[in-house]
């Protein structure tokens, strides 16, 4: 059957000009970025990235994004079991609270989080007086972060768990399974896929946050800086080949990032169509 | 993927009260979480705009140089957003309807400003549309410059806000019912008549929450576009920037203070969409959404 | 040796879980010095040599961590809990924010000699080879066509300078005629072309990006661009009259005293006046205090008449509140 816009001059020309805007403005920027990390060849650029303050960077933030991680997950699949699984009074308004991270600029969740545990908040107060030390330290790059990407995962769930329905699980009960063995066997597997994918996003998002880890890092050189961070202190310091590199290395872990969710997305097509 | 689980978001079945386990459970976690983590530092907003009275507020957040941000913000994110219902409408419908190589190389590559940290985005933009860089050059010649100007601005924000038109489009024209090209085909109208009279009509739901998304984001971006910005008075300075100022002279209420107004309109904003969402989705399915 | 960044502590986390990460195990004594974004170079060259000298002298290892940033921002992280033990800052407000918090001494300008200002500098102007729009002083970048880069005296200490130096400049030219002051500041500020957030920014936009036909920053740091980037394209121009960009330096003592950092911190900032350290800072084209070098750097350093802030705008709290402060003289005179 012929379809709209199965001509094929139309069809030829609207994927022309497609390609070319999505190699404008996509592939382009990309390119520019390995260009830019090599411009002074291979060895330069393995001298910036195993650089010892580079390679603190990574460490820290692997090491906030591997906590961030399985916090948000838990969070994520308990806010969606909740309020797609249970009718309560204020169930919608949870459900926008979790929006709260998208609205917010970046740099102002750095700063209310600043206000709150920083010197002169008033948490922030007690635990300068007890000498615990969040801001400026890795705990609380890892609070923002944790703020920033949280409604990653639940939001992944909330729309599929919604359509599946809780059919599945209210049979397992009936047949006498308990609460762990149900999430185990039942909604796990449903769900998998989806929350991987949330996984996938929190992960791309908590290595990548630069406004909100800014305003809480103090920047300390080895210590309390970033990749994304150290990247803008090497471009500050004339290395734009060091801050490329870097930009490189999170360029890298993106298309990691989209190679994942490419395949997934293929395995829960082959899923849909066999089931 | 959600977005297919969304179209297919039936209306909910009736639900047996609290046969499954967990609640109790769940309730906790999401309670602590939610105000431990989202709800507790609000109030750190909130205590320092308790500080002002209601007329200092009011000559923060109406100064004219704030104002004139406001205005740059929103122009250039409408601009931004309008782009990207173009460009998002475009690969929705080359991604959905035509198959050709490297077709899923483009479909992955559609996430891209999603997975590239912000901070990234800014310097490679920068980098790219400077006098002299690769594109900078050949716009300069022809008297656009992008770089430092109001178009790099949108163009920041356009490029961060990318993937919302394309994957809140492309489920529902992958869903669309073949009887409606068929429909318009019988009408004997032309491909573009026929898009705009027969298949629009079923898209744009999508396409208006889609561009409300990539709106809303711009409004708050910050890493990506102060690379690329002038950052000039009245002219390229964003809203967040206003903030960063305020920060910078140690004037917390008076970053809180725009900083809320940024806040209420993005809420508000997202609010009416997910609304609107709510409405779309109850027409489609003619029950509770 | 600079202390290594531990980047043992965040992978060892990874592989022992977090409870065990959180204790970190100093195995020396860690000084953290908070300064401006665009000394990285210079303490980077200049920590080595103290870490050697106190090594030396006192027979103990110690590690010197360095955080960098805005000079506002510094200081706003300090008063929020950063623990720095010594600032270094290019702006004597942000120590006095500190000084007016108690975090330091309320007579810091004492404890040092010259201010506890070690070195100083000026604003100066870089232009591209061969000068073309002819800019040798002040009065040339009002003109009409005249493109000026310099970083937002909003957000940067660098930029008041420039500002309060060409302010100063318009107020001797002009007799003190404030009405002609803020034409020439009005077309002066109305030429800027780029207002980036700090003096890194600017030098990207006038360097990297080909923006502007004059970058305005300190006069060090034009001379260090002109070096990095070679003098075949840029000149330095350094206007006969000018102001004196003064670089305080100060103990935090509450941190210093937590930290048990108090006379490490002290010996420190003392070391800034070493002859030693003196010509290593006119190496990186800062002026200096000690006599026989500024002797040997003489060619370097061309006389200038320095305006003080103290003198022409009655001291830094004088100029914040008249210029800076939202609503002041710098908005009004933006105000299209």
């Amino acid at each position: 059957m012929q379809r709209i816009g199965d001509a094929p001059a139309v069809r030829r020309g609207l994927i022309a000009v497609a390609l070319l805007l999505a190699g404008l403005f996509l592939l382009l920027p990309l390119v520019a970025i390995f260009a830019q990390a090599f411009a002074e060849g291979v060895a330069v650029f393995w001298t910036n990235v195993s650089d010892d303050y580079t390679l603190a960077a990574i460490g820290l933030t692997l090491f906030v994004t591997v906590l961030t991680i399985p916090i948000c997950l838990v969070f994520g699949v308990a806010l969606a079991w909740l309020v797609t699984r249970f009718d309560f009074p204020g169930r919608r308004l949870l459900q926008t609270l979790i929006d709260i991270p998208f609205a917010v600029s970046p740099v102002v969740a750095g700063l209310v989080y600043l206000l709150l545990y920083g010197r002169n908040g008033w948490i922030g107060g007690w635990l300068d007086a007890h000498d615990i030390q969040l801001m400026f330290a890795w705990p609380g790059i890892l609070m923002v972060t944790i703020f920033v990407t949280s409604p990653f995962v639940a939001r992944e769930l909330i729309p599929l768990m919604q359509a599946q329905g809780s059919r599945e699980e209210e049979a397992a009960v009936t047949l006498g399974a308990s609460g762990w063995t149900l999430f185990r066997r039942v909604t796990l597997p449903n769900i998998r896929w989806a929350l991987l994918y949330g996984v996938i996003l929190t992960n791309a998002r908590a290595v990548g946050e630069f406004g909100a880890v800014s305003v809480v890092s103090g920047a300390i050189r080895g210590e309390t800086m970033t990749l994304p961070l150290h990247l803008e202190q090497l471009y500050q310091d004339y290395n734009t080949v060091g801050a490329f590199a870097s930009a490189a290395l999170l360029a890298l872990l993106a298309l990691f990032t989209l190679a994942a969710k490419a395949g997934l997305e293929w395995r829960t097509a082959r899923q849909e169509v066999s089931p | 993927m959600s977005q297919r689980a969304a179209r297919l978001a039936l209306p909910l079945p009736a639900r047996t009260q609290r046969v499954l386990p967990g609640f109790g459970l769940s309730l906790g976690i999401s309670l602590t979480f939610v105000s431990l983590v989202l709800l507790l530092p609000m109030t750190g907003l909130v205590g320092q705009l308790k500080g002002l009275s209601l007329a200092e507020y009011w000559a923060i957040v109406s100064d004219s140089r704030v104002v004139a941000s406001y205005t740059v913000t929103i122009g250039a994110a409408a601009v931004a957003a309008l782009a990207n219902a173009a460009f998002g409408l475009l690969m929705a419908w080359v991604l959905v309807r035509y198959d050709f190589p490297g077709k899923r190389l483009l479909d992955a590559l559609m996430d891209l400003p999603f997975a590239l940290p912000t901070a990234v985005a800014g310097i490679t933009l920068a980098t790219l549309y400077a006098g002299n860089g690769w594109v900078g050059a050949l716009l300069e010649p022809l008297g656009l410059q992008v770089a430092y100007t109001w178009v790099g601005i949108a163009l920041a924000m356009a490029f961060t806000s990318i993937p919302f038109v394309v994957r809140t489009v492309q489920p529902v024209l992958e869903d669309l019912p073949p009887e409606v090209d068929e429909a318009a085909m019988t009408l004997g109208a032309g491909d573009a008549t026929g898009f705009r009279r027969v298949l629009l009509p079923y898209l744009w739901p999508a396409l208006v929450t889609g561009t409300g998304l990539a709106f809303v984001r711009s409004l708050g971006e910050f890493g990506a576009i102060i690379f690329i910005a002038g950052n000039a008075p009245f002219e390229t300075e964003i809203t967040s920037l206003m903030i960063f100022v305020k920060l910078q002279e140690y004037d917390y209420a008076g970053a809180s203070a725009i900083a809320s107004v940024v806040l209420a309109v993005s809420l508000a904003l997202l609010l009416a969409i997910n609304v609107w969402q709510g409405r779309f989705i109850r027409k489609l399915h003619g029950g509770r959404g | 040796m600079i202390r290594h960044p531990r980047l043992a502590r965040p992978l060892l986390a990874i592989a022992l879980g977090a409870g065990l990460a959180a204790p970190a195990m100093a195995a020396e004594r860690e000084l953290l010095n908070s300064s401006y974004d665009i000394a990285r170079e210079l303490f980077a060259a200049i920590n080595p040599e103290f870490i050697a000298h106190w090594q030396e002298t006192q027979g103990e290892e110690i590690a010197i961590q360095q955080s960098h940033g805005g000079s506002s921002a510094q200081a706003r992280s300090i008063l929020q809990g950063l623990r720095a033990d010594v600032v270094t800052f290019n702006q004597v407000t942000d120590v006095q924010v500190l000084a007016d918090d108690g975090l330091v001494a309320e007579d810091w300008q004492q404890a040092l000699p010259n201010n506890a200002s070690p070195y100083y500098s000026t604003t100066a102007f870089l232009v591209r080879k061969g000068n073309p729009k002819g800019i040798d002083g002040w009065e040339d970048l009002d003109d009409e066509g005249v493109e000026i880069v310099f970083p937002n005296p909003k957000t940067s200490g660098n930029g008041r300078y420039t500002y309060l130096a060409a302010w100063g400049f318009a107020e001797h030219q002009f007799d003190g005629d404030e009405e002609q002051i803020q034409a020439f500041m009005r077309d002066f500020l109305g030429n800027v072309v780029v207002f980036d957030t700090g003096g890194r920014g600017a030098t990207t936009s006038f360097i990297e990006r080909g923006i502007g036909d004059v970058l305005i920053s300190f006069e060090s740091e034009v001379n260090n661009i002109r070096g990095e980037y070679g003098s075949d394209d840029y000149e330095v121009i350094v206007p006969p009259v000018s102001i004196l960009a003064e670089f305080p330096v100060a103990v935090v003592e509450e941190n210093a005293e937590r930290n048990g950092n108090q006379e490490l911190a002290r010996a420190y900032l003392e070391y800034l006046y070493a002859e030693e350290t003196q010509r290593l800072l006119a190496g990186f084209n800062y002026r200096v205090h000690d006599e026989a070098v500024v002797e040997e750097f003489a060619e370097q350093f061309p006389e200038t008449e320095l305006l003080k802030v103290e003198e022409v705008f009655g001291g830094w709290d004088a100029a914040m509140e008249t210029h800076f402060a939202s609503g002041g003289l710098l908005d009004q005179l933006q105000r299209r």
